[in-house]
């Protein structure tokens, strides 16, 4: 459950000038998949970092799982996993299996079955053969589901993705998006993959910092294809 | 194998190195260290890297990659142990080449051997009695291996930003290379240090 109470955040551009995003949003969020669409700087992003607190709101008040994520990041983000566009930020170990036995350092003491775990992780998601294999050298399909693994193996109750889907080819898109489909945890999916957004059992529309449209799948995506088509 | 592999990234095997406890290993590159200074003259010190040339055989060390690893500690120790030679005679000039290319190879052949994993536990281990003093011996852990992940994406991005260069008719400006590529590593550490808040990492301290 994420609930945004007239939460908005204040952001500076690079000419110096301030302006305030999402000011005022409130909604609620319970169901299981939830999308948010809209073009590049519209501040999809931002939303999606007000669920885990990376940008906590300076406006209102943003609760996920019934935590505030002003006053309670750490907890948040222990159950909400994220998932970035660029992989590449996300792994921070040499080898594929390392990266994995990370994100359970906290939950499983023991190196031995750290690494067990975190090898089960990559079996199940097609990265089985790739343990050792060194992050600088899979592909950015095979990052991606890397990144994802390291995520879900912390077993969060939210997932936020921002645009997981982005840099990769169709195949490996499809590979991501199946994998997403059956995650357990309520997932916030921020794309531009309007296939995928309308496959969610509600879609916001962001526009130039605000929520312009809030509803299911089909209505709002005909919505941003209305607002985006070129005159 | 591409000249982007790194020599030191860890390789598994089952070599008697590979093997053997991480204290062995950690505690023998430490009394290296020590022995370097202490031992003076350059039989020593070429006794010393024939020795260090050695466990990086047993430790099957991928010659290739590994040499063009170590190709700028070669240069190096070839240009400082020239002109020591020139300045104090070729005694100093061999020891000071062999003791840095020991020290380095011997680094090489304990990072090839052991999983960053258990380099991490070892050194949140190691670091744990400078919790007093305000030490985190997790961030410590987790920088060391940060390290480790980031130089093959700093040559990847040095290639890529060399590639936007030659392509707009910049080959032989460094500034076309060295600004773009300074930026792109702090954009790089600003993303990472999000990811890392994102994953909670590193874990918080006990109380």
């Amino acid at each position: 459950m994420i609930e945004l109470e007239r939460a908005g955040v204040t952001v500076s551009a690079a000419d110096g000038t301030t302006r305030v995003l999402l000011h005022p949003t409130t909604v609620t969020l319970s169901e299981r998949r939830v999308a948010v669409i809209g073009a590049n700087g519209s501040g999809k992003s931002t939303l999606a970092r007000l669920v885990n607190g990376l940008r906590p709101p300076t406006t209102g008040r943003v609760r996920t799982l019934g935590l505030d994520v002003a006053e309670h990041g750490p907890e948040v983000r222990a159950r909400v996993g994220f998932v970035f566009t660029d992989p590449d930020a996300q792994l921070v170990m040499p080898t594929a299996v390392e990266d994995v036995a990370l994100s359970l350092r906290r939950s499983i003491p023991r190196r031995r079955e750290r690494e067990d775990a975190a090898r089960a992780w990559l079996e199940r998601i097609g990265l089985g053969d790739r343990a050792t294999t060194p992050v600088h050298a899979l592909s950015g399909g095979q990052k991606q589901l890397l990144a994802l693994a390291g995520v879900l193996a912390t077993e969060p109750r939210v997932l936020v993705c921002d645009e997981p889907t982005t840099l990769l080819d169709l195949r490996w898109r499809r590979v991501v998006d199946a994998l997403l489909d059956e995650v357990d945890a309520q997932v916030l999916l921020v794309t531009h993959d309007l296939d995928a957004a309308r496959r969610a059992d509600r879609v916001l529309l962001v526009h130039e910092g605000r929520v312009l449209h809030d509803g299911p799948a089909g209505s709002t995506v005909d919505a941003y294809v209305a607002l985006m088509a070129v005159r | 194998m591409s000249w982007l592999d790194p020599a030191g990234l860890y390789r598994p095997g089952a070599t008697i190195v590979h093997r053997s406890p991480l204290g062995v290993r950690l505690g023998g590159l430490a009394l290296l260290g020590v022995g370097l200074v202490v031992l003076r003259g350059p039989w020593s010190a070429l006794g010393v890297l024939v020795v260090t040339v050695v466990l990086a055989v047993v430790a099957r060390l991928p010659w290739r990659s590994t040499l063009r690893g170590l190709a700028p500690v070669l240069v190096t120790a070839a240009l400082v142990g020239g002109y020591q030679t020139w300045r104090r005679g070729w005694p100093v000039g061999v020891e000071l080449a062999a003791d840095l290319v020991s020290l380095v190879l011997a680094a090489t052949v304990v990072t090839v051997t052991t999983r960053a994993d258990a380099l991490l536990d070892a050194a949140v281990r190691a670091l744990r009695p400078l919790r007093r003093v305000g030490v985190d011996p997790e961030a410590v852990a987790l920088a060391i291996s940060l390290m480790l992940r980031t130089m093959p994406a700093l040559v990847t991005m040095a290639g890529e930003t060399r590639d936007a260069a030659r392509a707009r008719g910049l080959d032989r400006s460094p500034r076309a290379l060295l600004v773009p590529l300074a930026i792109r590593a702090v954009g790089r550490a600003q993303t990472t240090a999000e990811a890392l808040t994102a994953r909670n990492l590193p874990p918080p301290q006990p109380r």
